[in-house]
């Protein structure tokens, strides 16, 4: 194990070690800590100038109540759920196709067709925004979350077909090999041997996408316009803009556009990092 | 009998292995090619007209490069993607730092961890929020503190010298997260005989980092570089939520440049911002294909 386990060294180090390790956290999370006080801080706090000190009180019902009811992120929030709930189901299920596709069949253009889908991944929004805005308020999806969703799920398709080829390549091929001896259709083998053993793969990309797309603010703002569809992204920027210096409001509107992603972490947290570490152990 | 109706069947089961990849592929390509490749084509052809994004397209030719290489915010916006390409790449050695401090077994460490890795779990709109207001002249924490400390007051967000500094600090703070994450994978992986045989030998501390350690971590500093030169290339989030290019458009970079063109309150710009797309596109593609080319050796060897 490097470096080398702390029980080995003097016990100074070691208590040491326990007492920098809380203060290391409380500096490194000092933003998000700001930030969550002042959800709760009454306004007198910011008007009097305590913006950093402890709070003189506890106005958290007060704040969040009146987020939700003096602006729409409720609605945010619900279109945010719109958008990256088909997202993830549509993403991760052509993805399971395409892997499976990449990593089972040896055709001409294999390995091309994989690397097309890996740099698509990585190109810069910007190249495609000016074509798909086009291209969506021509098919009459412009602030609509359908018009989101289906460019999401053509985006993550990419990422997640990385990820779904290199799952399958490393499941034992003898299982096809003899289904196919036995005369098992292809769709079947598919069906019923591969895709029961791709669970886990599955678990973390459903929380990747959805982190990924739920955080998106890029296309919420280009392909987006109204209320009604908004994302909670581009609806916080906007509020952002509407609450001057009502900063008690701004960071518990931040909180609660931030809470599902964090929430689906927390749960799923062995499969988030599965997912966001692939290719870090090996190659 | 039903064999007998049709010849398919036949047909099917000889060339079923040679059809299926392709019916598998089929619904994930077409979305891809509709919204991913073609769109880089069609950005390409639009780089060359004048449009607003209404009427009819005109031919210009190079013309929008040409004024490309006349606005001064162009060179602005290329000069800030680079600072942010270079200090971006701080939240590898940063995250490698993280993960070998968190890297111990003490109770409670998992938790630790986590909370770590908790930053990049925000969207960049929620980060961008949350260092405005640490930069806050006035009463910001931040700001408070170099008051302290050079006895003058700076509005980072707000100084011309200092803005785009300011905003990719707040970019580190997750990008660091991923780059940790990263490495403490690693560092569960790394073959603990090679480490004691190294001890043995009398390595220890920086030594056996550099010469042991780090290059069993060679994957996961890959896949870091990847991602940290990427984002900070796609960096749009911070810099339209905290100074929208602002003061003057001195914290401009390449792919909110494009966006204020393309969509400007002025007018709809699509072909001058579809031409900044595609120098963005083009520098990216310098490092995309580095990357590509290593992934496909690296499948060679698999």
């Amino acid at each position: 194990m490097f470096p080398t386990p702390i029980q080995k060294a003097l016990p100074f180090v070691q208590t040491t070690y326990k007492v920098v390790l809380p203060i290391a956290l409380v500096l490194w999370l000092l933003p998000l800590i700001g930030v969550a006080l002042t959800s709760v801080r009454p306004a007198s706090d910011l008007a009097a100038g305590n913006y950093f000190g402890i709070p003189s009180g506890f106005a958290g019902i007060e704040n969040y109540t009146a987020v939700f009811r003096d602006s729409p992120i409720g609605l945010y929030i619900l279109n945010s759920f719109k958008v990256t709930i088909p997202t993830v189901i549509g993403a991760v299920a052509l993805s399971c196709l395409t892997g499976f596709a990449l990593a089972v069949y040896r055709f001409k253009g294999n390995l091309v067709l994989f690397f097309l889908f890996v740099a698509g991944n990585f190109i810069p929004f910007q190249i495609l925004m000016v074509p798909v805005r086009d291209m969506t308020l021509r098919a009459g999806l412009y602030d609509t979350t359908l018009g989101l969703v289906l460019f999401h799920v053509a985006f993550q398709t990419g990422f997640c077909t990385l990820f779904m080829r290199n799952f399958i390549k490393g499941l034992p091929f003898a299982l096809i090999e003899s289904a196919r001896v036995e005369g098992v259709s292809e769709w079947r083998i598919f069906r019923y041997i591969v895709l029961p053993l791709m669970r886990p793969a599955i678990a973390a990309l459903s929380v990747l996408v959805f982190t990924f797309v739920w955080n998106d603010y890029f296309w919420a703002t280009v392909l987006v316009q109204g209320q009604h569809a908004m994302p909670v992204t581009a609806g916080l920027y906007s509020l952002n803009g509407q609450w001057v210096a009502a900063w008690h409001l701004v960071s518990a509107g931040s909180i609660v556009a931030a809470l599902p992603p964090v929430a689906m972490f927390f749960l799923m947290q062995r499969h988030f990092i599965a997912g966001l570490t692939l290719g870090a152990t090996k190659g | 009998m039903t064999q007998a109706v049709s010849p398919q069947p036949g047909f099917w089961k000889k060339n079923q292995q040679k059809l299926a990849p392709w019916l598998f592929l089929a619904p994930g390509f077409l979305m891809f090619i509709i919204y991913v490749l073609v769109p880089i084509f069609e950005s390409i052809w639009i780089s060359f007209h004048d449009w607003d994004g209404l009427g009819a397209k005109v031919w210009i030719g190079l013309g929008n490069y040409a004024e490309l290489l006349q606005d001064d915010d162009f060179y602005t916006s290329l000069k800030n993607n680079i600072i942010w390409l270079v200090l971006y790449l701080l939240s590898i050695p940063a995250g490698l730092a993280v993960a070998l401090f968190l890297n111990q077994t003490v109770p409670g460490i998992r938790l630790y961890k986590s909370l770590f890795f908790f930053p990049f779990v925000l969207s960049q709109v929620v980060v961008g929020l949350m260092f405005t207001w640490f930069y806050a002249p006035d009463f910001g924490l931040f700001s408070k503190l170099i008051e302290e400390i050079t006895g003058q007051q700076i509005a980072i967000l707000a100084d011309e010298r200092f803005v785009t500094y300011g905003i990719i600090v707040a970019g580190l703070w997750p990008q660091t997260a991923y780059c940790m994450i990263l490495y403490l994978t690693g560092l569960n992986n790394i073959n603990p005989e090679q480490v004691e045989a190294a001890r043995m030998d009398g390595a220890k501390g920086l030594k056996l980092l550099w010469h042991v350690i780090l290059p069993q971590l060679a994957p996961a500093t890959f896949i870091a570089m990847v991602v940290t030169v990427i984002g900070s290339l796609r960096s749009f989030d911070l810099v339209s939520i905290m100074t929208a290019g602002g003061p003057y458009g001195s914290s401009q970079v390449l792919s909110y440049f494009m966006y204020e063109q393309a969509l400007s309150e002025y007018g709809f710009r699509m072909g001058y911002g579809a031409a900044i797309a595609v120098v963005l596109f083009l520098i990216m593609m310098v490092f995309i294909t580095l990357f590509i080319v290593r992934m496909i050796a690296q499948e060679r060897n698999a």
